[in-house]
């Protein structure tokens, strides 16, 4: 079987056969292929429906019960879908209390500044590689890409953030995460396969290195720096492994060391805000996770048709 | 770029194989004939863009592996690597020693086999699935749908899950309804593996579809044509084109997990493993963690830390080299947990 394998493999990769410029039409049927039966459409529907429900019903389901009154609550047995008195209680007893606010600031913060680092510190060492001819390219890139096959481990990390004084600070949310090796292989592949005549008309009208990065390839490479950008700011906004290690100060805690401790731990944030009691627990809990989920699914929609794109540049080519 | 060549998995790897070679780059030195520090002078602007990625990777990729001594070591963090006395092999025979070692050890292994065989076709059945849309626009807007939840925090998804299934949850109330047990599946530690298995699936099956999709968009639309004139059914063209033609891709996918076996989602486990208690919810990652960040037991958590460590470094590498040699190039992926 495995000889089978490879003798497909090899004769599809050498002889790569001509493929028809458009695989679907909107009718999608090619002429040869039969009329879909009923039941077999109904069976794909029915699947389809399931597989969209299972995503979005807890979604909604988690901000629907933000907004829900405590009868509404108690009628439905935990999620509420529609509350039929919708209230804003939850969000403010969060935004009184203090704690969720701090660490939503928090959580912003890392977020913009660590995107931002990253990106730039991405960028650099992409662009620095992406050129064969760099003296030493091929060696610093191996030591980026070794690094794909081993991890130290928490110890060794945590006792080097110590060491680093890096330790409860915010800087430890950030730099043991600065660069990730699957985002530098999918800018460095991009910046590879822009056109070579870009950068002999570059420097023949004499840009240097830099210029030519931020005068014609940053500016043609705005779609997959999109992309990378929300794969680091999804990481920084989900910060949980580098705050729960590094962060002993629960002021400094982001959001969702705070969701960990109010939302899964089922500490009570009433008594944690000492403002008086508004909103029934489980809302509150649920308005936590909507000011966690929110800005992903805010952001999402406007980067999603980029993604694909950039994950099979970086899964495939890389 | 997408639409005139879809992306060809195994020919790219190979371009992105061929990069490092060597002889591009030594051609260009010997035309020059430059010394080295003329050419470092000449790529200054390149070699400054890259070093502080360069030094990122070193500090914190490369510097941590000495830290590893504390695994040889009664390491105290009052007296430093400098000064804590050397146990040679203490700490290791201290670990193998202990039953919650093998605990964590049999665990790891347990909820990788589950993860392994029942979340892995989920991916492959969704992306058939999501492949047979006729609609563009439908596909489009179902492809949106399940790729979300991967962006979704693990703390998020288990804060949800708690929701639905936990024991104040829906499901229990809906089967108390009915007169059933309240059965509470994020406490009961026989269910463990399940739960997680349960929960990688809602969070990653829909962008597990994306390198399988790219799969099948690969695959020559004539021979489907060719099997359909040859009287193949839809059922036999997925046996016979589909499931061959993939094939490749899920056999790397496939090794490349059993490398990864010792890695189990450290935050998705450490999240739930006091709900259903150490026994069952103890992995190595998180039975490092408790013993050396939370009981300062430094030395032996390091050594524990060292031998997964090295078996797993150990089992990546072995995969890799599996998998070039079924002729693949393999390709270390998942960086973008």
């Amino acid at each position: 079987m495995l000889t089978a394998e490879k003798t497909r493999a090899t004769s599809e990769s050498t002889a790569p056969a001509p493929r028809p410029a458009t695989v679907r039409k909107s009718d999608g049927r090619p002429p040869w292929m039969e009329r879909p039966t009923r039941i077999g459409q109904i069976a794909k529907a029915v699947a389809i429906v399931v597989v969209v429900l299972a995503v979005a019903y807890p979604l909604v389901g988690v901000i629907g019960t933000s907004f829900a009154s405590q009868t509404d609550i108690i009628k439905s047995s935990g999620l509420v879908l529609w509350p039929d008195h919708p209230t804003l209680d939850a969000y403010r007893t969060i935004f009184t209390g203090g704690v969720v606010t701090r660490a939503l600031i928090v959580s912003v913060g890392i977020t913009v500044f660590g995107t931002l680092a990253s990106l730039l510190v991405t960028v650099g060492m992409a662009y620095g590689l992406s050129r064969r001819d760099v003296t030493g390219s091929r060696f610093i890139l191996m030591t980026a890409l070794f690094t794909m096959l081993f991890n130290a481990g928490i110890i060794p990390n945590f006792l080097l953030v110590k060491g680093l004084g890096l330790y409860d600070t915010y800087a430890a949310l950030v730099m043991p995460t600065l660069v990730s090796a699957f985002n530098l292989v999918v800018l460095r592949s991009f910046f590879m396969n822009l056109p070579e005549e870009l950068y002999d008309a570059a420097k023949v009208d004499g840009a240097g290195d830099f210029r030519i990065l931020v005068r014609i390839v940053l500016p043609l490479s705005k779609a997959v720096l999109a992309v990378i950008s929300l794969f680091y700011a999804v990481t920084y906004w989900n910060a949980f492994f580098n705050s729960l290690l590094y962060l002993n100060d629960s002021d400094k805690w982001p959001l969702p060391m705070v969701l960990r401790t109010y939302v899964l731990q089922g500490q009570s944030l009433n008594a944690a805000s000492a403002g008086e009691v508004l909103a029934p627990q489980q809302a509150v809990q649920m308005a936590v996770l909507v000011i966690a989920v929110v800005p992903i699914l805010c952001v999402y929609p406007f980067l999603q048709r980029y993604f694909t794109k950039g994950v099979l540049t970086g899964a495939i080519k890389g | 770029m997408a639409e005139t060549a879809p992306p060809l998995p195994r020919e790219k790897r190979r371009q992105k194989a061929e990069i490092p070679s060597p002889p591009a780059a030594q051609a260009v030195v010997a035309q020059h004939r430059l010394t080295l520090w003329q050419r470092i002078k000449r790529d200054r602007v390149m070699l400054l863009l890259t070093l502080p990625g360069l030094l990122y990777f070193v500090v914190f990729h490369y510097v941590p592996l000495l830290g590893y001594v504390v695994a040889f070591q009664d390491y105290q963090p009052y007296l430093g690597y400098m000064h804590s006395v050397w146990v040679g092999f203490a700490n290791f025979s201290a670990a193998f020693g202990e039953p919650a070692f093998w605990s964590a050890t049999f665990n790891t292994l347990e909820i990788a086999l589950v993860q392994l065989v029942f979340f892995f076709p989920i991916p492959v059945a969704l992306a058939l699935l999501l492949n047979s849309i006729a609609s563009d626009r439908i596909r489009r807007f179902v492809q949106s749908v399940v790729y979300l939840p991967h962006f979704i925090g693990w703390v998020i998804i288990v804060s949800i899950f708690q929701q639905i299934l936990g024991g104040a949850g829906l499901l229990p109330d809906v089967l108390g309804g009915l007169g059933l047990p309240r059965y509470d599946m994020m406490s009961d530690p026989d269910a463990f593996p399940w739960l997680l298995t349960l929960q990688v699936a809602w969070k990653d099956a829909g962008w597990g579809t994306i390198i399988i999709l790219a799969a099948l968009l690969n695959i020559d639309r004539q021979q489907y044509e060719a099997a359909a004139i040859d009287g193949a059914g839809p059922r036999r063209r997925l046996w016979h084109v589909t499931l061959p033609g993939i094939a490749p891709v899920l056999i790397l996918l496939l090794i490349l997990n059993l490398g990864q076996i010792l890695s189990v989602g450290f935050e998705q486990i450490l999240l739930q493993r006091d709900a259903v208690g150490p026994d069952a919810g103890e992995v190595l990652d998180t039975y490092v963690y408790y013993h050396g960040i939370k009981d300062n037991d430094w030395g032996v958590a390091a050594a524990v830390g060292l031998v997964k460590a090295v078996i797993g470094t150990a089992l990546v590498l072995g995969a890799n080299k599996f998998a070039h040699r079924l002729g693949h190039e393999g390709v270390y992926r998942g960086a973008d947990r």
